[in-house]
């Protein structure tokens, strides 16, 4: 487990071809762990018939709503959760 | 593709009123099964057992979190440990986690990228949540679909959307209504509806309860 809760992370703005559970919307924006729960088989692999092997750490990411959304409408608390693999995300502090 | 130049003595072989997704499930179970894959009856079981689930499940977690605080405590931990003191199977999905609104904070669960939900607590999900349009607007703009589900959320709650992307599923315990002071552990678990442990709706307690 490469983040502990609190972290400052940036999600990975890459492109994937194929089957992945980054949605794009919080590509490239930067967010706190809120979770860090285990480690889960690669979803990116096993969706072609693979193991999924090695397993990759899982979190909760936590992103205030307006830095995901410019114009969102809403309290400056509001925040959005995605859960996260490990190698989707990069160092922010 | 096949070569397909054969006379047509047989009907053919799609089915017009069969939605296009309906039809690939169905060759994909028929391709499976000739495969030895999976056999029907293991298809069968599947579906039984999903339908078999329903929001009452997750109600009686709710209603027993209402009325012990060490209880709640151990759900909010780990509830899949806490759904196995009461009986109920958390199901396959590796981790279950509940997450409790209060006066200051609110939660609301989707699925962007497909459906995901827990099953086992809450049986098939409705079809709007599986709809592109919830799945979309409500990490978009949620108090607008909250609003429109009937629920005006104070400008300073703090608003949680959980987007279950991977192998985590999300179960709202919603906040305890007023005027359920003296109702029993049933009781309450009648006033949890499945909305409310979405996060689109809080329970009320019934007029004249009080």
């Amino acid at each position: 487990m490469r983040y502990r809760r609190g972290q400052r992370v940036r999600v990975a703005a890459r492109r994937h071809e194929g089957h992945h559970r980054t949605p794009g919307y919080v590509k490239g924006k930067i967010g706190s762990v809120e979770r860090v729960h285990a480690s889960f088989t690669n979803p990116e692999t096993r969706a072609y018939g693979a193991d999924g092997l090695p397993k990759q750490p899982l979190y909760l990411v936590g992103f205030a709503q307006r830095d995901v959304w410019p114009d969102y409408r809403g309290g400056s608390g509001d925040r959005v959760y995605v859960d996260l693999f490990e190698h989707w995300l990069e160092d922010a502090e | 593709m096949s070569r397909h130049d054969h006379d047509h003595p047989h009907a053919p072989i799609t089915n017009g009123d069969e939605p296009a997704a309906a039809m690939r499930v169905r060759i994909l179970e028929e391709l499976l099964v000739e495969k030895g894959a999976i056999r029907r009856e293991d298809v069968r079981r599947g579906i039984d057992w999903l339908v078999s689930r329903s929001p009452a499940d997750g109600a009686r977690l709710v209603a027993r979190a209402w009325l012990d605080p060490e209880f709640k405590e151990r759900l909010l931990a780990d509830a899949r440990s806490a759904a196995l003191e009461l009986g109920l199977d958390a199901g396959p999905s590796p981790v279950v986690v509940a997450v409790e609104n209060t006066e200051a904070v609110h939660h609301l669960v989707v699925c962007t990228l497909c459906s995901c939900y827990p099953r086992a607590l809450l049986g098939p999900p409705p079809d709007w949540y599986k709809s592109i349009t919830y799945r979309s607007r409500a990490v978009s703009e949620p108090r607008g679909v909250l609003s429109e589900f009937g629920l005006e959320l104070e400008d300073d709650v703090e608003l949680r959307v959980l987007d279950s992307t991977a192998d985590i599923r999300y179960l709202v315990v919603p906040r305890r209504p007023a005027g359920s002071e003296t109702m029993s552990e049933e009781e309450l678990a009648t006033l949890v509806t499945r909305d409310s442990m979405i996060g689109v709706a809080d329970p009320t307690a019934p007029a004249g309860i009080v």
